[in-house]
């Protein structure tokens, strides 16, 4: 069967309904968490609504993220700041009598703590602009950054500024995203590609979407500019196919900037050429791999290959390749409109600026944020995070996605950085952070790790295909109380043994999540393994075992 | 280099073929075009059959080996057809967190079917997402394309089972 074709909805743009600013304007949230909530309907309904009020100063606009998604639908009336939670689109009444009353002299009201303790670089345009619109995100700054790079400045001058910036690679590795760009400019090849890597897909981490969904111009702007610092012409976005309204938004706003200029041949009426292409994932996180990324995008199988050479010397079809990541590529517009001296005051050691965080799991405030590097644990899970649900007690902190570690309590007072996670035994990672309370037992969230790991082994390398598989093996005897204190010392040399010999970083990452469980959380697998008793309640040990 | 070799033709001459052969001709009917064409097939049938793999594979110049090695690598990509409707569960760390497991075991009980399996009437199909990044609406499910939120596992039994 045919999918059944969509219908075709044209969104009126700002300047459709009248001339002039608004007296008072509503920003209704359709990124892809509201939009799962039906937010679309509360914009056709409070249009609508407007209308048959009489209020014809009024705009109605939809825009991306408003970050706490835990609310949705949300809706904030720009002038006052003033925020409608969890809206339903046969209730609008209230948004709209609060319209009427909007004053000129009206400002922007505190929004509590959630908000204002972030610092937004990257997400300065989330639920700001309409992510359809090229002349909204111009009108905020967008393509200023490009404008100037193209007319003033060197391509050593632009990989200067980003050197100067500090700014790492926001993919996990946190590689210094100018020398990379260095790398690629002096490498040999008269061809060169710069790619996007929108494969994001550490489970509990949704930063690139948010971004994809809410502010697309963005990611093409950054790119564009890092093509002119490498003298590349061409550039591929590989985004997951799991995120169809991201790919969505993505085309039109790749259509809408080729037909005014902004890529293409001669943008900005400049000699400078570059145009991007989609490429869909289908479904394989090793794709995330730089290498494994580079074969996929090339129509075969997602399998790694060994470095060097690495993609900046050989890749794209062996020609010197650019990879960033979706962050990366959007911080770049706005370091080079504030200077990379501004971008640096911000963060903390050799980690500069600020990083987006997903929060997830048992917190209050469920959503995206940016906040400066160096923040600690607690301010993130506690003054924005809102706490834990129910009040219960913090466990710990999951970060890095499958390559990552959980961090415990007794570190809520660490300042974020690259370096002070790795020192933990975590990992920076996309951004993802999981919380969990009491009710998480931790050998089986390492179990889960292990199964995701085992099952997304792409099968080229042998202690990633089969080792993973090992250790899933005797996690699961853990959890059913079956193991041995022998199984407990096999499983810490198999997955010594499997992070120094794997192929990528999907393999010598996969023992992470145990490692750093066993640190912190040994106490949990004695129980299962001695005691035979689950102390999360989670696992289930057949009570005969149990005694007691 | 010019592929030389005759234009292969189309399973059959469902029109649904025409918007696969436009987006192949659209990247040059070259070998990296192969998991857009596949993605491209899945889109129009539902599935991909031997029959579809074959010709994707000739129209790229692509041996039939590697169309099949790479269509069962993706997840993404299925060979069988899927029921009339499909329910994808997320087993993101996030929904993990908050119950996907007992979505799961409770579809199982319910509808008796696992991931990947489809009920005897061929009405609904399970499957698994690693992750749909909504996770802000943990355990969240995907029916027939729509995202449902903070799921109770007894609605979405009573509702699949009404479809």
């Amino acid at each position: 069967m045919p999918a059944p074709a969509r219908p075709i909805r044209r969104h009126p743009t700002a300047e459709d309904a009248f001339d002039g600013p608004p007296r008072a304007s509503a920003y209704v949230c359709e990124a892809a968490s509201c939009m799962s909530a039906r937010s679309h309907e509360i914009t056709l309904r409070l249009k609508d609504a407007v209308a048959e009020a009489g209020l014809t100063d009024v705009l109605i606009k939809r825009v991306g993220c408003l970050g706490l998604c835990a609310a949705g639908p949300l809706v904030e009336i720009a002038e006052t700041a003033q925020l409608f939670e969890r809206v339903r689109p046969d209730s609008v009444d209230g948004i709209v009598t609060a319209l009427g009353k909007v004053k000129p002299t009206d400002t922007r009201q505190p929004q509590g703590p959630f908000f204002e303790k972030q610092i937004r670089v990257v997400t300065e345009n989330l639920g700001r602009v309409d992510p359809e619109s090229l002349d909204d995100y111009v009108a905020s700054g967008g393509y200023e950054a490009l404008r100037r790079v193209l007319t003033e400045m060197t391509s050593t001058e632009v990989r200067d500024e980003i050197t100067r910036s500090g700014l790492r690679g926001r993919g996990g590795a946190g590689y210094p995203v100018g020398l990379k760009w260095t790398t690629v400019a002096k490498a040999e090849g008269v061809q060169k590609y710069v790619v996007c890597n929108a494969d994001e897909g550490d489970p509990g981490a949704f930063m690139d979407r948010s971004v994809l969904e809410s502010d697309p111009f963005r990611v093409l702007e950054g790119m564009a500019i890092a093509a002119f610092a490498v003298h590349a012409t061409e550039g591929y976005i590989y985004c997951r196919a799991e995120y169809p309204l991201a790919v969505e938004r993505l085309r039109t706003a790749i259509r809408l900037a080729q037909r005014n200029g902004y890529l293409g041949t001669g943008i900005a009426d400049t000699s400078f050429n570059f145009d991007i292409q989609i490429r869909l994932g289908a479904g394989a996180f090793v794709c995330g791999e730089e290498t494994a990324l580079i074969a996929s995008i090339e129509g075969r199988r997602g399998t790694p290959r060994p470095r060097p050479p690495y993609p900046a010397v050989a890749g794209l079809w062996d020609c010197p390749t650019l990879i960033n990541n979706v962050e990366s590529y959007a911080n770049v517009p706005t370091i080079l409109r504030k200077g990379p001296e501004w971008y640096a005051q911000y963060g903390i050691g050799k980690s500069k600026g600020t990083k987006v965080f997903a929060l997830a799991g048992r917190i209050v405030n469920t959503g995206l944020i940016e906040v400066p590097m160096g923040m600690t644990l607690r301010e993130i899970v506690y003054d924005i995070g809102g706490g834990i649900i129910d009040g219960r007690p913090f466990k710990a902190v999951q970060t890095g996605g499958p390559s990552g570690g959980c961090i415990p309590a007794q570190f809520l007072d660490m300042p974020v950085g690259y370096e002070s996670l790795l020192e933990v035994g975590s990992f920076m990672g996309s951004g993802g952070l999981i919380v969990m309370d009491d009710t998480s037992c931790m050998v089986d969230v390492a179990k889960y790790f292990q199964d995701f790991c085992r099952d997304e082994s792409c099968g080229k390398c042998v202690p990633c295909r089969v080792g993973t598989t090992q250790l899933y093996m005797i996690l699961d005897l853990i959890t059913r109380g079956e193991a041995t204190m022998e199984d407990l010392a096999q499983l810490e040399r198999l997955a010594g043994i499997i992070q120094r010999t794997a192929l990528c970083g999907l393999g010598q990452g996969a023992p992470n999540p145990i490692f750093s469980t066993l640190r912190y959380f040994r106490d949990e697998y004695l129980a299962h393994i001695v005691d035979k008793v689950c102390p999360a309640g989670v696992c289930t040990i057949t009570p005969a075992e149990v005694g007691s | 280099m010019p592929v030389l070799h005759a234009k292969p033709q189309a399973p059959s001459d469902d029109k649904r073929w025409k918007i696969v052969e436009t987006r192949m001709r659209r990247m040059g009917d070259r070998p990296a075009a192969l998991i857009e064409a596949l993605h491209a097939t899945q889109e129009a049938f539902g599935y991909l059959d031997t029959d579809a793999l074959n010709f994707v594979g000739d129209t790229l110049g692509v041996p039939h080996s590697r169309v099949y090695g790479v269509a069962t690598f993706y997840s993404f990509f299925t060979l069988k057809p899927q029921g009339q409707h499909t329910c994808v569960v997320c087993t993101g760390t996030a929904c993990y967190i908050n119950g996907a497991k007992q979505i799961l075991s409770g579809l199982e009980k319910g509808l008796h079917v696992k991931p990947k399996q489809t009920t005897e009437d061929g009405k609904v199909s399970i499957l698994t997402a690693r992750c749909v990044g909504s996770c802000s609406l943990a355990p969240a499910v995907i029916v027939d394309g729509e995202v449902k939120g903070k799921v109770k596992v007894d609605e979405l039994v009573a509702e699949l089972e009404a479809m």
